[in-house]
């Protein structure tokens, strides 16, 4: 008889459990966050940088300071992921009208030894002609992607290369604090409208 | 003795119907974030040899109930924290809201990825029984 009741118990017990857990209501639903992209609290500043701009001039972080950036890391010659993102901006900057204007996309190439500058602008200004890229030494480069968190891991594909690397964008406001980072995959929609919050501040 | 035996077995079944239904219910949750946290102290414990994972190389998530990530960083350095480089006593929050498979370079795992599975919202009630059971299995692990 103590065995049955002592089995009860570890069934009653069990049962409270799975009631607790099932009866999880619905008053407390955490409000959506605004951004459709992660967000860091406390955002830090975004590092700053001395590259060689697409344009043919020096490329700095902060001499955006009043616009918001949108900074991605790739590559030319990639075939899938840099293209996709680049159409996607281009598509959200032409949802914002002239709100755009306020709005500066910058590439970093992991890939130095094929992005010079001129290819780099070339590639960019087929998307939208105000797209900025940077480059620089593999030095350089490395320093940038560390200070950001970016991985760029070259890789033997026949007789060529490719490059693996961190496909996500920032987002860095006015004031050059990274506020978020958009995953790889969100649609121009979800650019446009973290965009225009942030514009908005 | 038997009829003893017959009310235990009817008390069992009455919970067991009780308990069926009530999973059965459709799903609320008081906070749809799926935390992770570096503790202070993990990076010396790196240095020192530790094998410290914290983040797991598959994350599932729910859309609707469990469909944020949050990160936060309570060491003292910097760290690769999944698919990004958190600050001290950063945070890192990121929502979800598409059911799908999503892939992160992740430098923190052997595999150099992190994948994250976010699973559709538990619409029907055989569904809704299986997302309970799971979040306690996973709630008592």
């Amino acid at each position: 008889m103590k065995h049955n009741l002592a089995h009860s118990l570890v069934g009653l017990r069990a049962l409270v459990a799975a009631c607790a857990l099932a009866m999880i209501t619905s008053a407390g639903v955490a409000n959506a966050p605004a951004l459709k992209a992660g967000v860091f609290d406390p955002p830090r500043p975004a590092p700053d940088f001395s590259l060689q701009s697409s344009e043919g001039r020096e490329l700095r972080m902060s001499q955006y300071r009043g616009k918001v950036v949108l900074l991605a890391f790739g590559f030319t010659s990639c075939t899938a992921v840099c293209p996709t993102t680049l159409n996607t901006f281009a598509i959200a900057r032409r949802k914002l009208g002239p709100a755009a204007a306020n709005v500066q996309v910058v590439y970093i190439t992991v890939d130095p030894e094929r992005d010079l500058p001129a290819r780099l602008a070339k590639y960019l200004h087929s998307f939208d002609p105000t797209f900025v890229g940077g480059t620089g030494t593999e030095a350089q480069l490395l320093a940038v992607r560390k200070n950001y968190g970016i991985s760029a891991e070259k890789k033997t594909v026949d007789n060529d290369y490719t490059y693996v690397h961190s496909s996500f964008a920032y987002l860095i406001d006015r004031n050059g604090l990274i506020r978020a980072l958009m995953p790889y995959g969100h649609s121009p929609d979800d650019y446009a409208n973290d965009l225009t919050l942030l514009l908005k501040e | 003795m038997r009829s003893r035996a017959v009310r235990l077995l009817g008390i069992t079944a009455g919970a067991l119907a009780a308990l069926l239904g009530i999973g059965l219910l459709p799903v609320h949750t008081d906070s749809r974030d799926q935390i992770f946290e570096i503790p202070k102290g993990t990076w010396a414990r790196r240095m020192s040899g530790d094998k410290v994972e914290i983040l797991p190389d598959h994350i599932r998530l729910t859309l609707g109930l469990r469909d944020i990530l949050v990160l936060r960083n309570h060491d003292d350095v910097p760290q690769i924290f999944g698919p990004t480089l958190m600050m001290p006593g950063q945070s890192f929050r990121l929502p979800f809201e598409r059911a799908a498979e999503y892939q992160f370079a992740c430098t923190a795992h052997a595999s150099g990825q992190m994948t994250i599975v976010v699973e559709p919202n538990p619409t029907m009630p055989w569904s809704r029984l299986f997302w309970r059971a799971r979040e306690l299995l996973r709630a008592q692990s």
